[in-house]
């Protein structure tokens, strides 16, 4: 199977990923700032002579710069939007230089609660400053000016990447074409509150945390990392999918009459908030967490999303899923609504998938031909545009 | 797209088309594949949304590079402002709607000028088949009693008494059929009927 993978002419093959280092310090939106820090950066394809055909992709809560093909050394490691990006793909890298770019405060490399403090020489853990969306749109365009791009043939990402997405367009308005923003929302809702913040305090008080200094403790609050994750997984399923993959179907084939695993729906949920917490950061979760709340583009216009996007120049495709009730499609429609009446080219779909919030990285040919029809319209912007 | 490719495909839509100002803004309500909206903004530089609530269809807009919007008509047009559009079209659309009345309404709210076309009910082969006891089946009504989309019928005569009662105010009624204007007895001779309308007092 794997071999398969690695020989499809549809991959963009073995990745290596690079550090850009930043020794200029980033103001943060909170007042704090960070001094210096590194990047994880993943391209995939060319970048064109004019500069012209760079796309970012920007990341959800636990993904990373790993965005297509895999590592020479793990083949099974496998980018999170391998089945979008790239050659002959929706977004297609024979056509496209695709970057990927690991968010600060994340656990994949770049710069985060678990690396020293360069103040203290001890790690951050919880005194890592909070970063919020705008904080990490900041710190993508210093990649950008690093590698000479001016200006983005899109911005893309799903769920808080497609918050990202939408960030630039409004505080980087000449530097995107289009900006397409799938699964998202323009503010979280108290209900989206409401289960982040259940999801952080399992962590916090989690006695393994330590206030978040665990690593000198050599512990890894690995109880609140699980229950976050089986929190946070409920919420990208819809009810019908659940329904289908699991039912009430049992581990066992009868009932335990104990607290261990009875139901197959359990047995899932314990197998991935388990699989969560070997690789991600405690801290890390409450830091993304928290810039999911802050999010919030029309707080500063009084709540008036159109007032808020009024300064945007990129063409959109908004996209979102009938199933997914976490950032559901009236929260698209708001994004729409206030694009349409700022009269931005905008195109929405509203795709009938399955599969909840998590049908953003799944294979629905409607989703993903819809994409790749709109990167055909990009791609052929652009070869029409002279340099 | 251009004139005579727009001609080939859909002669109707070429005859509604020289109604539409150059460098205006245009809402499609129904746009289907978006081959209007092709035509308008490469031929005559307009720019708009077209509405559509099909899978393949919006799929069809997007590739041909129109901005489409998925939604189905029956929920109005909410997110649209007052006034936001030079010209609204609703092109063989309106004989589907459950909510016609209330469409109609918020196309006069949205849009200066609206161009709406619906298959003519009394066309002469309709009546004929009605006469004699069947529902009519025809090249522009071509479905089954039964499996039909077309849930309201409505005659030229009919149309004209709705359109004055929203506020729109017909500024052209003409019939067509098979893409061409029937000038003698077209609320016999002509399949499709098309109107030209103007917001009252706009």
């Amino acid at each position: 199977m794997e071999v398969c993978m690695s020989a499809s002419p549809q991959s963009v093959g073995a990745v290596v990923p690079q550090a850009f280092f930043f020794d200029q310090p980033l103001h943060l939106q909170s007042g704090a700032s960070i001094a210096e820090y590194t990047l994880m950066v993943e391209t995939y394809g060319t970048l064109n002579a004019t500069k012209s055909n760079a796309v970012l992709i920007c990341h959800a809560l636990n993904a990373s710069h790993h965005v297509a093909g895999f590592y020479a050394d793990d083949p099974k490691n496998i980018g999170w939007w391998d089945n979008m990006v790239g050659p002959g793909k929706p977004v297609d890298t024979n056509r496209f230089f695709v970057i990927g770019i690991n968010n600060l405060g994340s656990c994949f490399g770049s710069t985060g609660p678990m690396h020293t403090n360069p103040g203290t020489g001890k790690p951050y853990g919880a005194d890592f400053p909070v970063v919020t969306v705008e904080d990490w749109v900041n710190a993508q365009a210093r990649v950008a000016d690093e590698m000479g791009i001016q200006q983005f043939a899109a911005v893309m990402g799903g769920s808080l990447g497609g918050m990202q997405a939408l960030a630039w367009s409004i505080l980087y308005p000449d530097r995107l074409k289009h900006c397409v923003v799938v699964a998202s929302t323009p503010k979280l809702s108290a209900q989206n509150i409401a289960f982040n913040d259940v999801a952080r305090q399992a962590i916090l008080t989690d006695p393994d945390f330590h206030g978040g200094d665990f690593y000198a403790h050599g512990v890894v609050p690995r109880n609140g990392l699980r229950v976050a994750r089986m929190i946070g997984h409920i919420t990208y399923l819809s009810d019908d999918d659940m329904a289908e993959k699991f039912g009430r179907d049992l581990k066992t084939g009868d009932y335990q009459f104990g607290y261990g695993v009875d139901f197959e729906i359990e047995s899932y949920l314990r197998y991935q908030g388990d699989k969560f917490s070997d690789y991600f950061d405690a801290n890390t979760y409450l830091l993304i967490t928290k810039a999911l709340d802050y999010f919030d583009p029309a707080r500063h216009t009084d709540g008036n999303l159109t007032q808020a996007l009024a300064q945007t120049k990129a063409q959109f495709l908004i996209a979102s899923f009938m199933t997914d009730w976490r950032f559901s499609p009236e929260r698209s429609r708001e994004i729409v609504r206030a694009l349409i009446s700022n009269k931005r080219t905008v195109s929405y779909a509203e795709i009938d998938a399955p599969h909840g919030h998590d049908a953003f990285l799944l294979d629905d040919s409607r989703y993903l031909n819809l994409i790749a029809a709109y990167f055909d319209r990009i791609d052929t912007e652009l070869q029409g545009t002279p340099a | 797209m251009n004139f005579s490719d727009l001609n080939r495909l859909r002669p109707d839509l070429a005859f509604i088309a020289d109604w539409i100002k150059a460098d205006t803004h245009v809402l499609d309500v129904g746009c289907g594949d978006g081959v209007m909206l092709d035509y308008l903004q490469t031929d005559k530089r307009c720019v708009g949304y077209g509405i559509e609530i099909a899978d393949d269809k919006v799929l069809a807009c997007a590739t041909r590079h129109v901005n489409v919007i998925q939604q189905d008509m029956e929920r109005g047009l909410s997110m649209f402002d007052d006034n936001a559009f030079d010209t609204v079209l609703c092109l063989n659309s309106l004989q589907m709607m459950k909510h016609v009345e209330p469409l109609l309404r918020d196309i006069a709210r949205v849009g200066r000028d609206a161009i709406v076309s619906f298959p003519n009910f009394g066309y002469w082969p309709h009546r004929t088949a009605l006469l004699m006891g069947k529902m009519p089946v025809s090249k522009s009504l071509p479905y089954q009693w039964y499996d039909t989309p077309n849930v309201r019928c409505a005659t030229i005569y009919d149309f004209s008494d709705l359109a004055n009662e929203v506020g729109l105010e017909v500024v052209e009624c003409v019939a067509l059929h098979e893409g061409k204007q029937v000038h003698v007895l077209p609320n016999w001779r002509g399949s499709l009927a098309v109107f030209r309308l103007q917001k009252r007092g706009a």
